[in-house]
């Protein structure tokens, strides 16, 4: 069988696909917005299939607005989110949602902060009476944030600490950014976790938790209408804040190559090279975005992708590699390839092995075939996201929490249907150069050899 | 208008009290003429399918000196198959937007597939999906490259506690029983494992009347039967179907602390607990909710995390398997919070085994896992998994119908009998990696 004809066939195939998938695509992808005088904003994504309801709410409050000394503070008061209001007690929140069928949680992130519920259809009133009373009415204890600061600690410790990855992407971010927030990580250095007070946290849920900075985000077996009566006559009640202003905090243009090292127990060295890369402002009228979502798609969206074809298979100077980049998002971007050496093989060959393959890209661009290839994906990934209303409404809000009109979803996939071989070896030219690289590295420790730091005060018996 | 899935799921909603006569999920069952069993459901709604055939060729059926085999064929059938090339096979799908996956444990290895249902990509993704099952070719220059690649995976996750903690707990729990071994294997084992140990493998494990198809998208029925068609007329004929060997009991408590430099120390309680097709599933189901299932309204989190402030995870879990899977409780904590983690866990299990939950925390528990029965099954792919399930633990078809009941007719006495039966304190194996031995005292 001749792949070549294959090939060929497809393309055209793809063309015919694209236009009755998005035509689907479209149809379906009818969302609701409604704006309460207090500024809240709510957006309803309806999705009949089942009777079930994600019902979200997103502050515009992530580690981006955090300002040193007390890193790690808007997941801290997600944590304390959990811990009572006057009308419902401390611990009282989880137990009347899980007694009406329902599961809630809630994420932390550069960007926001969002408090979820699945439930049954029937149960959305309950979702929004509890969150509109933990939006105006929490009580923060010293007591409880003492008991909840150490869970925090116990996370960091699990999620961070002691899993070298983390470390080596915590001390990325860190080197990559200096003056931006998003140089400290979203779970907080542990300095500041162990200074931090109750008021710190009281002053966070103050100054950031309001209906004018915060979207509701409800998908499923709902009527649109019904959700807006809802949300005015639950949230309608709270009174809007002035917010503080938010610095830009830019990072400065990055002169020259940064390198850090990170040393960890672990068995296998790594390796994450991050460019300095341009984010999605104007969905319209940008266009490199969308050339940097192909590049990352062409070198690592498949299992035919490039980076793995040839550095895992191929030449198997990798174990594992990895392309990464995101267009949207409240602060700068980075395009970053990554990789675990294959055994025998060093960080310096693996390095070396991904420069090549970028370069290749900068001197003799990708393929029609390739980015066909992509493009098919970019299709059927967008008709599989809509198995989950979960998922849709995590992308509905953090494209608006990032300053997207949640629409800009189905511009988008237009867009990069129309990005082009010739764009894709320009944003690689451009932007993947050494004077706006940093790289990070994992350096492997004998586990005998790296006892762990005492806890401060405590007995250490090892 | 609203579709089938809807509808039905609205009908079971409108009329929840009354015993349905009709199927809440409309689940078609039958054989192919080679004896694979199909599980399909039809819905339309969105232009996509899912399919997956799983088989018993988990890593149950490894032998301790070939501890790996089991796993390395299911993540080599897609590496060159039907006349294709790894790197043909991955174009092909990539070229469709199809997703290639699969599923590996103790019982079951499986391949799944997610393809749109547009008749080109539809027929494309199939054809490779099919030769994959049918038609590996395990390749001796790829095995090799895989084996290499698996080992260093292997040592690299043998540094991190939450491995080693998990291998030393099924070591003590399971002693030589196949649960036992770990799934992927160990290096040593998987650098002797030839090509002809995995054709092997294949062709005994991954036959027809073993094989079990879930089917669950926007096609009809001809076209499922066409498809289970398909997928299994190529495959390897019968052999003497394995058994898997009885789980025995613990014959003693153990305990085994292992050392390591991270902040926290990671622990497991446990023991074998039950077999998928324990009558006691339900009772033990709805009881570990309340005592370390049910997330922050349990009781194991209520008191180490809330009340404590000890650890950011605890919980209990059982997992049943085809013979006796494991019943843990876990948590990690920072290591000088260790003993004192353990005592509370420990207590905390005492006092439920000897008293049991109370009313008020059974009727809440039966209110959450009834109220919340439709996030069950609110996707194709939460679906794809109760048919895979279904099929492969020879669970009754009307297993989701019976689901609601079966959870609403457990008592406290039910709960309280089958812990009694299934969990004994006085047998139960404990792991403790990251310990400060000192602070954990006596055994």
């Amino acid at each position: 069988m001749s792949i070549r004809f294959f090939n060929d066939t497809l393309r055209t195939r793809a063309a015919a696909l694209l236009v009755l998938m998005l035509a689907a695509a479209q149809a379906v992808a009818q969302t609701h917005e409604h704006k309460l005088a207090n500024g809240l904003r709510v957006i309803v994504k309806e999705d009949h299939r089942a009777p079930t309801v994600v019902s979200m709410v997103w502050y515009k409050a992530g580690s981006i607005d955090e300002v040193n000394g007390t890193t790690g503070v808007a997941h801290v008061l997600e944590h304390m989110m959990f811990k009572g209001t006057t009308a419902v007690p401390g611990g009282e929140f989880s137990k009347i949602v899980a007694a009406a069928g329902g599961r809630e949680n809630a994420f932390t992130g550069k960007d926001a902060t969002g408090y979820h519920e699945q439930l049954h259809k029937s149960q959305l009133p309950l979702a929004f009476r509890l969150e509109a009373d933990r939006m105006a009415n929490l009580v923060l204890s010293k007591e409880e944030f003492e008991k909840e600061i150490k869970v925090v600690m116990e996370e960091r410790r699990l999620r961070t600490e002691d899993r070298p990855q983390a470390l080596l992407n915590e001390q990325l971010m860190a080197t990559a950014f200096i003056a931006h927030p998003y140089h400290a990580p979203v779970v907080g250095w542990m300095s500041d976790l162990e200074s931090m007070t109750f008021l710190d946290a009281k002053r966070w849920y103050e100054h950031w938790y309001a209906p004018n900075n915060a979207i509701v985000v409800v998908a499923g077996d709902v009527d649109p209408k019904a959700v807006f009566a809802l949300a005015d006559k639950y949230f309608g009640a709270i009174k809007s804040k002035i917010l503080p202003e938010r610095k830009p905090q830019d990072e400065p243009e990055q002169r020259g190559i940064r390198r850090v090292t990170v040393k960890a127990p672990a068995e296998l060295p790594s390796l994450v090279m991050a460019y300095r890369a341009p984010m999605l402002r104007d969905p319209e009228k940008d266009t490199e975005p969308y050339a940097l979502e192909m590049l990352a798609g062409v070198l690592d969206g498949s299992e035919a992708a490039r980076l793995t074809s040839s550095l895992v298979r191929g030449e198997k100077i990798a174990n594992a590699v990895d392309a990464s980049y995101d267009s949207t998002a409240r602060g700068p971007g980075l395009f970053a390839v990554s990789g675990v050496p294959a055994t025998g093989r060093t960080v310096a060959e693996l390095e070396q092995g991904l420069r090549r393959e970028l370069a290749k890209i900068v001197s003799d661009g990708v393929t029609e075939e390739e980015l066909k290839r992509v493009k098919a994906q970019v299709v059927a990934a967008h008709v599989f996201q809509r198995d989950s209303i979960y998922f849709q409404a995590m992308q509905i809000g953090s494209l608006e929490i990032a300053g997207y009109p949640h629409q800009t979803i189905d511009l988008m996939i237009r867009k990069l249907q129309q990005v082009t071989a010739a764009q894709v070896q320009e944003v690689a030219r451009k932007y993947l150069v050494d004077d706006s690289l940093t790289i990070a590295v994992l350096d492997p420790q004998p586990l005998d050899r790296t006892p762990a730091a005492a806890p401060k005060g405590l007995r250490h018996a090892q | 208008m609203r579709n089938k899935l809807g509808y039905l799921l609205g009908l079971l909603f409108a009329f929840a009290a009354a015993a349905p006569a009709y199927a809440l999920l409309p689940i078609q069952h039958w054989q192919t003429q080679n004896g694979a069993r199909v599980y399909f459901v039809e819905t339309r709604d969105l232009p996509m399918l899912d399919v997956s055939v799983d088989f018993p060729a988990g890593s149950v059926f490894d032998t301790r000196a070939k501890s790996g085999l089991a796993a390395l064929t299911a993540n080599t059938l897609r590496l060159g198959a039907g006349g294709l090339t790894e790197d043909e096979i991955a174009r092909r799908m990539a070229d469709t937007g199809a997703q290639l996956g699969g599923r590996f444990d103790s019982d079951r290895a499986g391949v799944s597939l997610r393809t749109l249902t547009s008749p080109d990509e539809f027929k494309q993704a199939i054809d490779v999906f099919a030769r994959v099952l049918q038609h590996p070719e395990f390749p001796p220059a790829v095995l090799e490259r895989e084996k290499t690649r698996i080992i260093a995976a292997i040592k690299e996750a043998d540094t991190k506690p939450e491995v080693i903690l998990n291998r030393n707990f099924n070591a003590l729990i399971y002693g030589n029983h196949p649960y036992g071994l770990r799934s992927a294997g160990e290096p040593a084992t998987i650098a002797t494992l030839t090509r002809d140990d995995v054709s092997g493998f294949y062709r005994s494990y991954y036959t027809a009347d073993q094989a079990v198809v879930a089917i669950i998208g926007s096609i009809g029925r001809g076209e499922a039967e066409a498809l289970a068609n398909q997928l299994t007329a190529g495959l390897p004929r019968s052999s003497t179907p394995a058994v898997i060997p009885p789980v025995p009991d613990l014959a003693r408590s153990e305990m085994r602390a292992v050392a390591h430099p991270a902040t926290q120390s990671h622990l497991l309680i446990g023991a074998p607990g039950i077999r998928r097709d324990d009558p006691d599933y339900f009772p033990l189901f709805v009881g570990n909710y309340i005592l370390g299932g049910g997330g922050f309204v349990s009781r194991i989190t209520e008191e180490v995390r809330s009340k404590r402030g000890l650890a950011y995870s605890a919980y209990s879990y059982f997992s049943p398997l085809k013979e006796r899977g494991p019943f843990v409780i876990g948590l990690q904590t920072r290591r000088d919070q260790a003993a004192e983690a353990l005592a509370v866990v420990r207590a905390t299990l005492k006092e439920f085994l000897a008293k049991g939950p109370t009313a008020d925390e059974l009727k809440k528990a039966q209110q959450n896992i009834v109220g919340g029965f439709a996030l069950r099954i609110d996707s194709n792919r939460k679906i794809l998994d109760y048919l895979g399930a279904i099929g492969f633990y020879r669970l009754p078809l009307t297993y989701l119908d019976d689901f609601i009941p079966n959870v609403e007719k457990v008592t406290l006495a039910d709960i309280r009998n089958a812990f009694a039966r299934r969990v004994d304190p006085e047998h139960m194996a404990t792991v403790i990696v990251g310990a400060d031995e000192a602070a954990l005292g006596p055994k």
